[in-house]
């Protein structure tokens, strides 16, 4: 009795068996399909992980580029199109408070040991442009005896080792393999710590959308090949950018050809904006 | 309608996005709040760890007020938040280098941990209640219970041993809370009047004096309604307690201060203009001379004569409110005066405090006082009295 029972037992075992096989043969081929891209590329998330060769576009390779800015202080002339450029450029807020880009003017009057410094926020240069959305820098100095003046172009430094990226608590803000620092509008909590960390003043916080905003080297021009605007609208050509990887680039070869300098070098960031002719006062 | 963005006057040169004040007043309540919770655990710690007998009178108050404050710690931060719907971003995907990712695990551990510390040393006074009521409230202590009506000596042993290690595991919990606070601030090198070493250890040390402050306030307060007479012992131990740490905080920020201005380094200048212009008043007159040096003083005077009595508890009182008043001041000078002192340390910025408004005034205080709201309702659950029942631990 046990044995008639256990024949078809063992057949039904087996038909099952059988079956679990298929089943998991096709879910091997599933998987298989998944490895091989067809289901990651159906849920994959818009920002692919650092190691992938093409980033953010198809035809962008993110680990072919180390991005530098050049500045020659000695070449701007403080006519602050780069300033109007960025804000319409990236829908900074229109107002004199908020710039992911501005100019500084250093002047030294005759008898006075302190130097005046001023930016196109400053109130006199406020009225002198009529409004908040246009910026030009009062002629303030007419009548003093000037004995040496300059401009000095700001703007994000992209550090190597920015302290905005490593107080970040969400790692929304991030250093990209070809050396921009960024900010994921998504996942900022709008806390603005990397606000208070930044040395350099660059960072703001963009009321409207919630979260911690500053230039990103118009990184939606740079991965199409573009200029940053800043740099486009230059009429002097005293901001340059390029990549440091292509050794006749143009900031390659400012960086080879001039003697350099960056901003609050004792603050260990190691900035990626490199200066020359600022004086002693910058930082 | 009110514009979005307050715009900060300054004088001299600052960073254009310098002129938009992004830490606010919330900022300052949130470490006020933390140091209050650890101050008030310092106390229960005190008698439950290191056999202070003479502050068993406040030794569950401390507990209550400890968790009371806790729970209300994470709202300014919440309010100031860009998107406070994905504050958890920080929680969940943490990122590590970053002083303000761990918050969520430390705050949330520790907050766990006052429950556990609560739970047990209510557990006789939850276990009569649940079997003498019969009302809804005897429903919630007999939930409260978890099954467990066990108050036998050896029942009690067992609990003593877990409270015990819990107020151990709890010293390093809140301190490390509140000095991580600290860092927070002392760690970031882009503002002189924050990037120090000692920023931690004084933010401890002003915890400390601030939370035993709030217990002696509290304490007298609570005896005044209840209409029991103050244990002069108790609050003795207290104002001693006070005195001691009060001495530490003192001379750490002195320190402090000294290190700023013997070491003299860029922006050094424009600290002096600022210390000796705009904070004058907050900073040595409110902050040092009313608020920490005249408690001090006083203090003193009441050890050396032995006052006692009345003027013993007028003394406390007081000393303990300028006290706690010495501390908001302190977090108020840090955090506001750190950003009126600009990045370019070539000029000063000055912080208008709205009144109204998510980050104004009033929503301040309500921030502040709320946990006292909360800490009332605790009362009346879990009275901390020490004639009633909860004691029997001790």
């Amino acid at each position: 009795m046990k044995k008639e029972d256990s024949a078809p037992t063992l057949a039904a075992r087996r038909a099952f068996l059988a079956k679990l096989g298929g089943a998991a043969t096709c879910a091997g081929a599933a998987l298989g399909a998944a490895t091989l891209g067809v289901v990651p590329r159906a849920a994959a998330k818009p920002e692919v992980t650092p190691d992938a060769a093409s980033f953010p576009t198809k035809d962008y390779d993110w680990t072919k580029h180390q991005w530098g800015f050049g500045v020659d202080a000695t070449k701007c002339i403080g006519c602050l199109r780069c300033v109007e450029a960025c804000k319409r450029e990236n829908d900074v807020p229109a107002n004199a408070h908020q710039f992911r880009t501005w100019v500084e003017r250093y002047v030294h009057v005759e008898g006075d040991a302190q130097v005046h410094i001023d930016s196109q926020q400053d109130p006199v240069n406020i009225e002198a442009s009529g409004s908040e959305k246009t910026f030009r820098f009062a002629n303030r100095y007419k009548d003093a005896k000037v004995d040496k003046a300059f401009f000095v172009p700001k703007l994000c430094n992209h550090c190597t080792h920015p302290a905005c990226v490593q107080v970040c608590p969400t790692g929304a803000t991030y250093r990209t393999k070809d050396g921009v620092v960024l900010i994921d509008e998504t996942y900022c909590i709008g806390c603005r710590y990397c606000v208070q960390a930044c040395p350099y003043g660059a960072r703001y916080f963009n009321e409207e959308k919630g979260v911690a905003d500053k230039c990103t080297w118009c990184y939606h021009r740079i991965t199409k090949g573009l200029q940053p605007a800043c740099v486009e609208v230059c009429p002097v050509g005293a901001r340059m950018f390029g990549d440091q990887n292509d050794k006749q680039s143009r900031i390659s070869l400012f960086i080879r050809n001039s003697r350099v300098q960056v901003l609050r070098p004792e603050s260990g960031n190691a900035p990626n904006v490199f200066y020359v002719g600022i004086d002693k006062e910058v930082n | 309608m009110e514009p979005i963005i307050q715009f900060a006057p300054y004088t001299g040169w600052v960073y254009p996005n310098e002129t938009v004040f992004e830490w606010s007043v919330l900022i300052a309540v949130y470490p006020y709040l933390t140091g209050l919770v650890a101050g008030a655990f310092t106390v229960s710690s005190l008698y439950q760890v290191f056999g202070f007998q003479r502050l068993k009178p406040v030794a569950h108050m401390a507990l209550l007020t400890s968790l009371s404050f806790m729970i209300f710690v994470p709202t300014p931060l919440l309010l100031h938040l860009g998107h406070p719907e994905r504050a958890f971003n920080s929680t969940i995907t943490p990122h590590l280098t970053s002083a303000m990712a761990m918050f969520g695990f430390f705050a949330s551990f520790y907050v766990a941990l006052l429950i556990l510390e609560g739970w047990f040393a209510y557990r006789p006074f939850i276990v009569e209640q649940a079997q003498k009521r019969t009302d809804l409230l005897g429903r919630f202590y007999r939930l409260l219970t978890l099954g467990s009506y066990d108050v036998s000596e050896h029942a009690m042993r067992y609990d003593r041993k877990w409270i015990f290690a819990l107020a151990v595991i709890g010293i390093p919990a809140a301190h490390g809370l509140h000095g991580y606070v600290g860092f927070m601030y002392g760690s970031l090198k882009s503002r002189e009047w924050w990037s120090s070493d000692l920023m931690p250890v004084i933010f401890l040390f002003s915890a400390i004096i601030s939370g035993v402050s709030l217990l002696a306030v509290l304490y007298v307060a609570t005896c005044k309604m209840r209409k029991v007479p103050v244990d002069l012992g108790c609050l003795k131990g207290l104002a001693y307690t006070i005195w001691a740490f009060i001495m530490v905080a003192l001379v750490l920020e002195g320190l402090e201060f000294a290190n700023i201005v013997y070491k003299g380094r860029e922006g050094v200048d424009m600290i002096m203009q600022y210390v000796t212009g705009p904070l004058l008043i907050p900073y040595f007159i409110l902050q040092f001379a009313v608020g920490a040096i005249t408690p001090f003083l006083w203090l003193s005077y009441m050890i050396w004569r032995g006052t006692t009595g009345k003027a013993l508890v007028i003394g406390v009182t007081v000393c303990a409110c300028l006290v706690l008043f010495s501390v908001f001041m302190m977090r108020w000078n840090v955090v506001i005066g750190g950003q009126e002192i600009s990045k370019t340390g070539k000029g000063l910025l000055s912080y208008h405090l709205p009144l109204f408004g998510k980050e104004g005034a009033l929503v301040a205080i309500l921030l502040t006082m709320a946990p006292l709201g909360l800490l009332y309702v605790l009362t009346r659950l879990f009275p901390p009295w020490s004639d009633a029942a909860t004691h029997a631990h001790s």
